[in-house]
């Protein structure tokens, strides 16, 4: 399996910090998602990481085994 | 020149941090440190019961590390201490603390001007609030923006 871990506010969405998947496209693991979730995951200000280093450009992505996906919402601030 | 960043899952008593912290740079000629603590009072006027910091770990140490690194360089200090707490947190407890060591004041004051504008508006920590019983997240605000500008 694979995991997405989902930051901040993303967590109340998801319902969870965490959350395992099976490998595959990212497209295919956001597809079985609740739109609501999906839609939160895909705004343009989350940032997402793969095994801990930010991905400039997030298209394409293709979870294998042990990998760990979190995405990241825009920070707190002061 | 000594950089030491940590992140903190129990309350700390800054002191005992920043003691030491003078102590291992003699020779300095100025320290500056700054001491954030959790505001009793919301941004909407409203009692906060609670605070509690989430993060990231292989993203929010590193960064910080990252940050010290820099400002330690831009500002040629002789050491920087950046501590930061993350969990559940009470008003009137610290949350962060950084503390600057230099051969003269402005480089450390600045420093750690630096240090917080970027740990509070670039840093990878969540932020929610307990009031009236019920948890809100925090936002970012345009200030911390205009904060972030000022270095560029």
């Amino acid at each position: 399996m694979a995991r997405l871990v989902f930051l901040g506010r993303l967590a109340d969405l998801a319902g969870g910090a965490e959350r395992a998947v099976a490998p595959g496209p990212l497209e295919t693991t956001l597809a079985a998602l609740p739109v609501e979730l999906a839609v939160a995951l895909l705004d343009e200000r989350v940032r997402i990481a793969l095994n801990g280093e930010l991905l400039a450009e997030p298209g394409g992505i293709v979870l294998a085994e042990g990998d760990e996906l979190a995405f990241l919402p825009p920070v707190s601030g002061g | 020149m000594t950089i030491d960043v940590r992140l903190l899952t129990e309350p700390f008593i800054p002191g005992t941090f920043i003691g030491p912290f003078t102590q291992a740079h003699p020779g300095l000629g100025g320290v500056c440190t700054f001491v954030g603590e959790v505001r009793g009072q919301a941004k909407d006027g409203g009692r906060v019961e609670a605070l509690e910091l989430s993060h990231y770990e292989p993203l929010t140490l590193p960064g910080m590390r990252a940050l010290a690194e820099t400002a330690a360089l831009r500002f040629g200090l002789m050491g920087l201490l950046m501590l930061h707490r993350v969990g559940k947190l009470y008003p009137g407890e610290p949350i962060v603390c950084v503390s600057a060591a230099a051969e003269h004041r402005r480089a450390a004051i600045d420093a750690v001007d630096f240090a917080m504008d970027h740990l509070k508006s670039d840093s990878w920590f969540w932020k929610r609030e307990l009031r009236d019983g019920a948890w809100h997240w925090i936002e970012p605000r345009e200030q911390d923006h205009a904060d972030l500008a000022r270095w560029r």
